[in-house]
């Protein structure tokens, strides 16, 4: 594991923000992190960049106990928390060659990630006049300067065009797949993380419902058949009438739990015979957003 | 910011005082040089006990911490795998340093404007008398009587994210402490804000009636005084404190 916390719990005066988190990220992973706003994900990675004192619980990073492996845990880690932090009198690339004297990175290394986040060209310009996307994309690179073995992204794609988004998501995979780095990565945009996450953790609350994989996530999440036909209303009657369990109907659409591919030949022969045109009809995953709002609601 | 205010000031005031003098060189010609000397270093020693240097203090203590505030960045320097204490006493030496360097830079333009003066305008006597060594000395007790403020200063500064607090602080503790020392409290040696104040006076109080061999006058200063060993000692005693509250203190 390359975090793993037990119990860890935090109180900021009398309000618990984080209750017994026990987090498991294995390494290579892409673990996306997630939950509504105030859940207690930037109180959670502040923690773990021992940037708040630990109350309760332990938190171990790369098999070490953080407190008193501070510096050399914190040697492996990029960070990015919140919204960038950048000083924005200095020019991009000078923001980083600031680091790189920091943490003692040569100088190619800074201009390979101006060229990683595509800022070579703006590198010049003072941070200031930076869009909200380039001071995003200008943290990432000051995360990825020193080649850290592990990522801590704190909603990394905010305020990222849809193409930054596309970028961020295959430098992440990318990371991981071809240099066998871990990514820790919190974000409230669910949609996102499920197109790069290999497991998933999920807070509210300060509470952790869910962690796992992806696919024992998917799991978890009943599949339904999704049928679209000329007359929405009538049609759902007619298989409420045949026994079947309508979980949902739309303007345009009938939902049905799936049981297995021969209940979808029934249904469609069914509809046909009582002269209902089926447009289309077919198994659907539930998505990570409804799952989420499954899992938040039923806790 | 800090930086460029540590070099500008005292170029600034010394730039000024010199064409103060060079435009009523006529009327200051009789004067002997060290009377020359005295005028001119002290047209800002006058002032550099009473507000100068604590105010530069609280400014240099404000802009080395402000600049991490305002782009949000201490949560980065302290998720840096770098010990707390090194961030802490880097900063803290930079605020230090800055110091130093106006300090310096005041006794440099001093010296380098005076003889400046003397060169355009011959009638001025300046080469008549040696003043570098006092100058320096004087210099270097401000220096030091001027710590234990910045210590204070620069936790202040540390904590609070915005100017009011410190600069309000650092303000009302500068009069506080003129107000002491002007009236000679006896036990006004015990407030930081005091030191720089008491540091002038000393100068004062160190020139001899009598004028010494030559005719030129004579002045002792003592430059490790009790007022300049509670300076020193606040700046230890607050930094290491400092140190322990950065330890503790919680990032937002």
């Amino acid at each position: 594991m390359v975090i793993s916390t037990d119990n860890l719990t935090f109180n900021f005066g009398n309000q618990t923000v984080v209750k017994s988190l026990s987090l498991q990220v294995p390494q290579g992973s892409i673990y996306g992190f997630l939950g509504p706003n105030g859940a207690g994900k930037t109180t959670t990675i502040k923690l773990l960049m021992n940037l708040l004192k630990t109350q309760q619980g332990t938190i171990h990073i790369f098999d070490l106990e953080l407190q008193s492996n501070r510096v050399k845990i914190l040697s492996q880690i990029g960070s990015l928390i919140e919204q960038p932090a950048i000083y924005l009198h200095m020019s991009g690339r000078e923001n980083l060659l600031n680091r790189a004297l920091l943490l003692q990175v040569s100088e190619k290394r800074v201009e390979e990630m101006l060229e990683l986040v595509h800022l070579s060209n703006a590198a010049h310009k003072k941070a200031g006049q930076y869009s909200l996307g380039m001071k995003q994309r200008l943290g990432i690179a000051l995360a990825l300067l020193s080649d850290p073995k592990l990522l801590i992204l704190d909603e990394p794609t905010n305020g990222l065009d849809p193409n930054g988004i596309i970028e961020i998501r295959e430098l992440l995979i990318r990371l991981v797949t071809k240099h066998q780095k871990t990514v820790f990565i919190s974000s409230h945009l669910l949609a996102e993380i499920e197109r790069m996450a290999t497991h998933v953790g999920i807070i509210n609350n300060g509470e952790l419902l869910f962690q796992g994989s992806i696919t024992e996530l998917q799991t978890l999440s009943q599949p339904l058949i999704r049928i679209e036909t000329d007359n929405t209303v009538d049609a759902a009657n007619l298989l409420t009438r045949s026994n079947y369990e309508v979980t949902e109907i739309t303007d345009d659409y009938i939902y049905v739990p799936y049981t297995g591919k021969k209940q979808i030949g029934g249904l469609n022969t069914l509809l046909n015979q009582n002269n209902y045109t089926v447009y289309s009809i077919g198994k659907q995953q539930k998505d990570l957003e409804n799952l989420f709002l499954a899992i938040t609601q039923t806790a | 910011m800090a930086f460029w205010s540590a070099i500008l000031l005292p170029l600034l005031l010394c730039l000024l005082l010199f064409f103060g003098f060079f435009i009523k060189a006529d009327q200051i010609a009789k004067e002997p040089g060290a009377i020359l000397w005295l005028q001119f270093a002290g047209a800002i020693l006058g002032i550099m006990g009473s507000l100068i240097l604590p105010m530069l203090i609280v400014f240099i203590a404000y802009s080395v911490n402000s600049i991490e505030h305002k782009a949000d960045t201490w949560k980065t320097l302290f998720s840096l795998p770098i010990s707390k204490l090194s961030v802490f006493s880097a900063k803290y030496f930079y605020a230090f340093f800055l110091v130093f360097l106006c300090l310096l830079l005041f006794v440099l333009f001093t010296l380098g404007f005076g003889n400046l003066l003397s060169t355009v305008k011959p009638s001025l006597r300046f080469t008549e008398y040696h003043i570098e060594g006092v100058l320096c000395k004087v210099y270097f007790k401000l220096f030091l009587s001027s710590l234990g403020i910045l210590s204070i200063q620069f936790l202040l500064s540390l904590l609070f994210r915005d100017f009011l607090k410190p600069m309000g602080i650092g303000f009302i503790c500068t009069i506080t402490g003129v107000i002491l020392a002007g009236n000679k409290w006896k036990y006004a040696y015990w407030f930081p804000y005091s030191h720089p104040m008491l540091a002038i006076q000393s100068l004062m109080a160190g020139s001899h009636e009598k004028p010494g061999p030559g005719g030129m006058p004579v002045i002792d200063i003592e430059i490790f005084s009790k007022e300049i060993f509670v300076s020193l000692a606040i700046a230890v005693v607050v930094f290491v404190a400092g140190y322990f509250i950065v330890l503790k203190k919680s990032v937002r």
